[in-house]
């Protein structure tokens, strides 16, 4: 008894300390504080769990925690921060796969349950297998395994009555205490099959709100089985991640003005986009490397706008370089930043950050859109949709309404660009044609390059 | 539990999870996902409990919870080194590099 009160209390402790490490992560002044604490709660929480009595096969627990453990950690130590994303939406699904496995535990074990906790434990299991096989091709696609969305048929409907028929059957299963091993295999089966038809046809942009509503979907699914195990750590923990969860969803969705509906049940798809939208007048003027570097030399006040294409380059660093030299010249250089730049909301920041672009030169959408206006130059690398202003203008585009980061408003824009075809959501971008805009061909790495070089040989 | 209890924690943690959220700058929404989903790797305790009291006579339910236990274990440290990693970069321009806290 002793020993379950002392397992019962440093569970207590580590609720609140997730809470407080949660809240510590809202400011950058004390986020890795708040992380760092969250890990010592957790190390602490597992291992008092070895105390619980009654406890089993404590090998095998000791050795799926030394594997599991081991690789995701090597994993994610190596992983490059352009690739950050789809290793968060590979440990979330990996956490929901847990949340429900241990459901599938309960249910093989043919423990009988009351009907609240039938409920739950069922809902649960969904839940997290939904939150696993969707995740699982959250990262096909942003590794690029997955290349296309794929949109069934009458994709709604079978949404529809496959959401159906996985609740029937989880119901059932979980509400008989005598469920066979096949009822059960079928449930999960058709939970995994879900949240795969789910996941599947949404692409491109839409890609960080589905990783955020997932995420808060494996919380929920933790808080529900924390539940059947009559756990209130997991309950705690995982409720809070469901709603904040949730709310960071909220948050994301708004930013790209497209409701959650909207992105699960119409994906935005190149298909949807081809043949819509007015024809865009004007054609596409080149600029070099040398022009480019002496409009940003002389320049008072330039605004970086960069997109993932900057990212996949790891071009980052030079841009940082070239923006060091600029401000060594006596121009005022800061960067613009996109809510949704990079596959999720803050992920640019990270990127930048990475490069050593300290935290306050970089600006939110609604910070620095009253700003172009009185650039000089804004200077577009690797970012298109976000910056496309057909967004305001263009009632029949997909994007419209969308907020953009309004550079055309700058005196002078310039546009890095690989090459001349439509973005990642395959819509034609009216910036690239407006009079002020000039285009910088070349991959963002080696056009930055020749800049610096220009750059450098102005001030000699 | 009591039923009850249960759904009053229910509605608290989700209040809490509401309001710790909501003052969070926009530069640190990636991080902060990345630890919340951490923080949900707590998963690995219920796994640890459902193998520990799993019948060592049924591989069925040994294979499951080996399962359980080694993706949750998976979720828990993939997510702390990840979150670490972003918010040991983050620092301010004002400072020097290396004492950003």
């Amino acid at each position: 008894m002793s020993s379950n009160w002392f397992v019962s209390m440093a569970y207590f402790v580590a609720a609140v300390v997730f809470i407080l490490g949660l809240k510590a992560m809202s400011s950058p002044v004390t986020a890795r504080r708040g992380i760092v604490w969250a890990g010592f709660a957790m190390v602490g929480a597992t291992v008092v769990t070895f105390f619980m009595p009654g406890l089993h096969n404590v090998g095998l627990i000791v050795t799926a925690i030394v594997l599991g453990g081991g690789v995701a950690w090597w994993s994610g130590k190596t992983v490059k921060m352009t690739d950050m994303p789809q290793m968060v939406a590979i440990y979330n699904g990996m956490g929901g796969g847990a949340a429900a496995a241990i459901a599938a535990v309960e249910l093989v074990r043919g423990a009988p349950h009351d009907g609240i906790t039938a409920t739950l434990m069922a809902l649960g299991a969904i839940i997290g297998a939904v939150a696993f096989s969707g995740s699982c091709v959250a990262f096909a696609k942003l590794q690029g395994i997955m290349k296309k969305a794929i949109r069934l048929k009458a994709q709604n409907n079978v949404n529809f009555f496959l959401a159906l028929a996985t609740f029937g059957v989880g119901l059932t299963v979980s509400y008989s205490s005598q469920a066979s091993g096949f009822e059960v295999f079928l449930f999960f089966a058709l939970a995994l099959a879900l949240g795969t038809v789910l996941v599947m046809p949404i692409g491109g942009a839409d890609m960080p709100v589905v990783i955020s509503l997932l995420n808060a979907f494996t919380g929920l699914a933790v808080g529900f089985e924390g539940f059947v195990l009559g756990n209130p750590a997991l309950i705690v923990a995982g409720i809070v991640v469901g709603a904040s969860g949730t709310l960071l969803t909220q948050l994301m969705a708004k930013a790209m003005n497209r409701p959650i509906k909207n992105i699960i049940f119409t994906p935005l798809t190149g298909a949807a986009a081809e043949g819509e939208g007015g024809a865009i007048e004007g054609s596409m003027k080149e600029f070099s490397a040398l022009d480019a570097a002496s409009v940003m030399r002389y320049a008072s006040k330039v605004i970086i706008v960069p997109g993932y294409g900057m990212a996949v380059a790891g071009a980052q660093h030079k841009v940082w370089e070239m923006a060091q030299l600029l401000e060594e010249g006596g121009v005022e250089v800061v960067f613009a930043i996109h809510p949704v730049a990079g596959r999720m909301p803050g992920h640019m920041n990270v990127l930048l950050a990475e490069a050593g672009v300290p935290y306050d030169k970089i600006f939110d959408l609604e910070e620095i859109n009253a700003d172009f206006p009185q650039a000089d130059v804004a200077l577009v690398i690797g970012a298109n949709d976000v910056v496309n202003p057909v967004a305001r203008t263009d009632k029949t585009s997909p994007i419209y309404g969308m907020p953009i980061l309004n550079v055309d408003m700058a005196q002078n824009v310039i546009v890095v660009k690989r090459g001349k075809g439509a973005g990642y959501s395959g819509i034609e971008n009216a910036l690239f044609y407006k009079d002020n805009c000039r285009m910088l061909y070349g991959s963002a790495q080696q056009a930055i390059g020749e800049v610096i070089t220009h750059v450098k040989a102005l001030e000699a | 539990m009591e039923g009850f209890a249960a759904l009053y924690i229910f509605m608290l943690a989700a209040f809490a999870g509401y309001e710790v959220i909501s003052r969070v700058p926009v530069i640190l929404h990636t991080p902060l996902m990345s630890g919340s989903n951490f923080v949900h790797g707590v998963v690995l305790i219920g796994a640890m409990v459902a193998l520990g009291h799993a019948d060592p006579e049924d591989p069925m339910q040994l294979v499951i919870g080996f399962f359980a236990v080694f993706l949750g274990a998976a979720n828990a440290a993939g997510g702390y080194i990840v979150t670490e990693r972003m918010l040991a970069m983050f620092k301010s321009g004002g400072r020097k590099e290396g004492d950003a806290k």
